[in-house]
């Protein structure tokens, strides 16, 4: 990442996509976003933005571990997921906290929950887990409860603040209906509604829940059958960023002041929407699997409203 | 000893019974649902009454089935976990699977005629 034409302030003015996907290409690595406007703009490359930005809060997301896994996909989650955090643990600037966006685990089993929690508590940042439909296999979801469900409310949703940004943690994996889609449910949406009223529209909203919250494939269950309904309460607000879990792939979406982004797993990929005949884990050479796997890091720069998502993969 | 002599006496003659009175229907069918790639394999399934149904997961993902009915619910099956239900009682039982409710199947269930249980 030295020489090579990006790495000047002129490419931080603005390249176009096109360049920004020869960077890709040629980097292998994430991307710095900024999103002023609702217009997405590309700053550089990671390390080169981290360097030279002072954020005003950085928090890393990690998504879909599935502990005990172990088709072959990827034979080994637990160790690609020690990756992930030894990839935490080196980053340049130290994140505030992480989120887990869901599937720590594969079968809900105690043992896979601690396994997940030994390995990504060496990161050693406090970690905000919501449930994937695979945390909460077992009887009431008793296991995912135990260790995380302290302080939230129904199936596991809570809110906190953080340097003035406002976080909103959603379950929408449980109570499914037949042929439907993930699901947020009234009582959830009611709490929703209530819990961003009085705020004011300047707050920075971020909002976390494993299946995506906006239709991407129905097809195959990418969306929330009730995701409508929630976006409505979070239209006023001047930035809002939705992040999700579920899909195992970098997918992103702007609509009006919401930004939608969605993370890779730790675990194995998956097939972009209709690639396969079904979503499930996607086989792909040994050598190309770290590349599709990875976490995502997001910064939010005080007063400037405008926030920066970036995915780096286990390899480039 | 002698409450075990007499336990063991009472199973044997029990196990001599139990040909006169079997547990289970000698003509009890069967059928199979093979899970995979997301989906339930027939989707759609008649069956006549006192028919066990199989699931058998051979995804790499887990799965279960859950009737709309609430009826059956089976707990999460892995890959090549198996699950069995004998459906009694003529009639429509749609299901799905729980953790991926877009997966919907159908188990018709028919009334058994004479025909079927004179075997």
């Amino acid at each position: 990442m030295t020489d090579h034409g990006h790495n000047t302030e002129k490419a931080r003015e603005g390249v176009s996509r096109r360049k920004v996907l020869e960077c890709m290409t040629w980097a292998g690595t994430g991307v710095l976003w900024t999103i002023s406007g609702g217009v997405p703009r590309s700053l550089g490359l990671i390390d080169q933005a981290m360097a030279q930005d002072a954020p005003g809060l950085t928090f890393l997301q990690i998504s879909d571990s599935h502990v005990g896994f172990d088709r072959p996909a990827n034979p080994n989650a637990l160790g690609t997921l020690e990756e992930a955090v030894n990839r935490v643990k080196a980053l340049p600037v130290r994140p505030a906290f992480m989120l887990h966006t869901g599937d720590i685990t594969h079968l809900s089993k105690a043992s896979e929950f601690d396994d997940a929690d030994r390995l990504i508590s060496q990161a050693r940042l406090d970690v905000h887990y919501v449930p994937g439909e695979h945390d909460v296999i077992d009887e009431e979801m008793k296991l995912y409860r135990e260790r995380y469900g302290r302080g939230t409310k129904g199936a596991g949703w809570y809110s906190f603040d953080a340097n003035g940004v406002h976080f909103v943690g959603l379950v929408n994996v449980v109570d499914l209906k037949a042929g439907g889609l993930g699901n947020l449910g009234n009582e959830q949406l009611e709490w929703l509604e209530s819990d961003l009223k009085g705020r004011t529209a300047s707050t920075p909203v971020v909002v976390f829940a494993h299946i995506p919250l906006w239709t991407i494939y129905p097809e195959w269950g990418w969306g929330t059958e009730d995701s409508a309904r929630a976006l409505t309460y979070l239209k006023r607000f001047g930035s809002v960023t939705v992040l999700n879990g579920h899909i195992h792939q970098v997918m992103q979406k702007i609509e009006g002041n919401i930004a939608f982004h969605c993370a890779r797993s730790t675990a194995f990929p998956q097939p972009a929407p209709g690639a396969a005949p079904s979503p499930g884990p996607m086989r792909v050479p040994d050598d190309k699997l770290r590349s599709m796997l990875g976490v995502t890091n997001v910064t939010f720069r005080r007063g400037q409203q405008r926030l920066a998502i970036v995915d780096t993969p286990l390899q480039s | 000893m002698q409450n075990f002599l007499a336990a063991a006496a009472l199973q044997a003659m029990l196990l001599a019974a139990s040909p006169i009175f079997p547990a289970v229907p000698a003509h009890a069918a069967e059928a199979t649902v093979k899970i995979d790639n997301f989906t339930f394999a027939p989707q759609r399934l008649t069956v006549k009454a006192d028919t066990t149904v199989r699931w058998e997961n051979e995804d790499d993902i887990p799965h279960n089935i859950a009737s709309t009915s609430k009826l059956v619910r089976s707990k999460v099956l892995d890959t090549h976990d198996s699950f069995s239900f004998t459906f009694t009682v003529p009639g429509v039982y749609e299901y799905f699977c729980a953790l991926h409710p877009h997966m919907t199947g159908r188990i018709v269930v028919e009334a058994a005629t004479e025909a079927d249980n004179v075997q």
